[in-house]
């Protein structure tokens, strides 16, 4: 708020994934792909970027944890710093991309573009896109917490090198990106190959698109997800059931809210609410408490919410304690009128959040 | 009558449109984009562009292209020139005629951090380590835990400060022994000394400033000043003649910080001149000799205000983007300033 910015703020995609899972080749897609925008890449280092762009700036990942006694109110201090010097020129590029190590925590990063008035001010999150390594993904899941809170994070799940696995290995794997994360749209892969109108320009995190984008978004009854498949893929498009044994999809509403998760090492869940019409000063309180109290554990956030005697939705949507919520549309004709919130976190009150959430019902 | 300020009749704070005779003179500059900084060398006004572009009005308008991209700013008092760092990992040296030489170079790195020292010698930084090329032409490194975001010299003796995460460290140049630490929880983006050396201050990356008192006994308590209440970052502090006052940015008004005490600011309020409703400090700049300062708003207003008894004089209407930069000529009649859309000019006082 200390300058004025007078043009559209500028959209920034965080890329994530372990070391080997395929950035690099995607960032160099989208670099060299003749697409008609210029981006400006924000790397941890320049490695094995073979292209040569004036407007790739190398930057150490410098975490800030925020004076305010959060301990989950991170930034990126180092991102605060390069965006404003990038913003002074704006006309240079379209958008910013930002390509995490291996092994950061994408939090901070969102938090960023969240936290900071400066950097809030002139550009938006535009979404989280994690590459997965398909055949490495159980190992990585063994050994460390980082790659799985990528994904949990995650908007769009690039899963890359689908060509090293078997289609029943596949299987599996996506199977337990979804346990991990049931909102994120999944992308099957190799090297990286993906039409990048998938990736970029998503608007994940903007109020107004999100939802609206997002056709299966918390609709889990209905698995429905795109996937560019390479020249030997045999999977099957109409086959949406995920065979895998332990997760069974049919039992009522409230499927991916395992706690803990039936897939072996996998410590995230994640719980779907549903309500009718809401008591505006029932919900409110209820959510502050929610992500003030639960902030911690609670990775993103997202939801649909009906107010009684209100003609437009509010959409809601959190990071840890952040949280943002507007009126997004008119309720249509025949659109049912619930509500809808979706927690993707660990260790969750499953039962809690639903007994309280109910209890902010209108009806109630 | 009211009081007088530079032979000019002191008004009450001018409102857009509510013209008056007694406006000092504006000689506009219009560059077409954001203005890291702007000085006097040699009695010159520069105008740094963060294209990179470096213009001078000397007998009609000039311009050096200095870097590729420019990040930093700073004017180096002892040698009139000025400091820059950019993109193009390039720390420049530009000359009152225009001339600019390589002092450093860091292939691919950005150069956030300039700092001007004694006798020519010369502090930047990137990433986590501080460098400092003295006068003979060596180089020293200063390595921190955390990246320095902000680097600067004591006023006496070869000594450069770094901000960094969790607070400053202090190293002196010419020695290899172990930097004194000063602690603070939370990042430090940007650091200053009082121009009698007796106190540091950091800007932070919380609405804050912190500061500490560097003359207290070997030994006793650190002694720390928080200066809070902002209402937004600090991205501007200026020590007034013989550094009896610290004026700051970051809230609809310059606040502006007692340390002519023993003491500095603690436990005392601060000044706050030229408030207006919502508009926010963006820029402040301390007249080189009265207590005066120069206020620049977010939407390019320029005012002037007098510690004394805080009466304001408008020196620049709004224009079209933030201030950015103001920098005094050396006898304080003249005021340069530079903004985030290019307009820039000269206030002339005594006009």
């Amino acid at each position: 708020m200390t300058e004025t910015s007078p043009q559209k703020p500028i959209p920034v995609t965080v890329l994530t994934g372990y070391l080997g899972a395929g950035k690099t080749t995607l960032l160099n897609r989208i670099l060299s792909e003749n697409h008609g925008r210029k981006y400006a890449v924000i790397v941890n280092e320049f490695g094995e970027i073979g292209i040569d762009n004036d407007l790739i700036v190398e930057s150490d990942e410098e975490i800030y944890e925020m004076n305010n006694g959060c301990v989950c109110c991170t930034v990126r201090g180092d991102l605060i710093r390069v965006v404003e010097g990038l913003m002074r020129r704006p006309g240079r590029f379209d958008a910013i991309i930002v390509e995490t190590t291996g092994l950061a925590d994408p939090v901070p990063v969102a938090q960023t573009f969240f936290m900071d008035d400066d950097v809030r001010a002139k550009t938006e999150l535009d979404a989280v896109v994690a590459l997965v390594d398909a055949k490495h993904l159980p190992l990585r899941l063994k050994d460390s917490r980082e790659a799985e809170d990528q994904i949990a994070f995650a908007d769009v799940v690039l899963l890359n090198k689908t060509d090293l696995v078997s289609p029943e290995e596949l299987e599996r794997i996506e199977a337990t990106v979804r346990v991990i994360n049931p909102s994120a749209r999944i992308y099957r892969t190799q090297r990286s190959e993906i039409d990048l109108t998938k990736v970029l320009d998503q608007g994940a995190f903007n109020l107004e698109r999100a939802l609206e984008n997002d056709p299966h978004f918390l609709d889990q009854d209905d698995h429905e997800h795109d996937h560019t498949c390479g020249p030997d893929c045999g999977h099957d498009h109409d086959h949406h059931h995920h065979d895998h044994g332990h997760h069974d999809h049919d039992h009522g509403h409230h499927h991916h809210d395992h706690a803990p998760s039936p897939i072996h090492d996998v410590t995230v869940q994640s719980i779907s609410l549903r309500g009718g019409e809401m008591n505006p000063d029932r919900f409110f309180p209820w959510v502050q408490k929610i992500t003030q109290t639960e902030g911690p554990n609670i990775l993103r956030l997202k939801g649909i919410i009906a107010f009684a005697g209100d003609a437009e939705r509010y959409v809601v949507q959190g990071v840890h304690m952040i949280i943002e919520g507007d009126h997004q549309r008119a309720w249509k004709d025949g659109e049912k009128r619930e509500s809808r919130l979706v927690f993707i976190g660990r260790d969750l009150d499953r039962e809690k959040l639903e007994r309280t959430f109910k209890a902010c019902e209108a009806a109630a | 009558m009211a009081p007088v300020l530079f032979g000019i009749m002191l008004q009450q704070p001018a409102e857009p449109g509510d013209h008056n005779n007694l406006m000092p003179t504006v000689a506009p500059l219009d560059l077409e984009g954001h203005v890291v900084g702007v000085a006097f060398l040699k009695g010159i006004p520069f105008f740094a562009e963060a294209t990179g572009a470096i213009h001078r009005l000397d007998i009609g308008h000039k311009t050096t292209e200095v870097h590729e991209g420019l990040l930093s700013l700073v004017f180096d008092e002892a040698t009139d020139t000025l400091l820059t760092g950019g993109e193009d990992g390039k720390v420049m040296r530009t000359a009152a005629d225009g001339t600019a030489t390589l002092v450093a170079e860091a292939p691919r790195k950005w150069i956030a951090q300039v700092a001007a020292g004694p006798q020519g010698s010369v502090g930047y930084a990137y990433g986590k380590t501080t460098h400092v090329r003295v006068a003979d032409g060596t180089t020293k490194e200063f390595a921190e835990e955390r990246t320095v975001e902000g680097v600067a010299f004591a006023p006496k003796g070869l000594r450069v400060a770094a901000a960094r995460y969790n607070g400053v460290s202090m190293h002196w140049v010419g020695t290899s022994g172990q930097p004194i630490d000063l602690d603070w929880k939370g990042a430090h983006t940007g650091v200053t000394f009082s121009p009698d050396g007796r106190f540091l201050v950091t800007t932070m990356q919380e609405n804050a400033l912190h500061g500490w008192k560097l003359d207290a006994k070997p030994g006793a308590e650190a002694r720390h000043m928080r200066m809070t209440g902002y209402p937004a970052k600090v991205k501007s502090l200026s020590w007034s003649a013989k550094g009896k006052w610290l004026a700051s940015s970051g809230a609809p008004a310059a606040i502006v910080w007692p340390f002519q005490g023993k003491d500095g600011p603690m436990g005392k309020a601060p000044l706050e001149l030229g408030t207006r409703a919502d508009i926010m400090v963006t820029s402040v700049s301390c007249h080189p000799a009265e207590d005066i300062v120069a206020i620049g708003y977010q939407d390019g207003m320029i005012l002037a205000a007098r510690f004394a008894d805080s009466k304001e004089v408008l020196l620049r209407r709004p224009g079209k983007g933030a201030v950015t930069a103001m920098a005094w000529s050396k006898d304080g009649r003249q005021l340069v300033f530079g903004s985030a859309e290019g307009d820039c000019g000269i206030v002339d006082i005594a006009g």
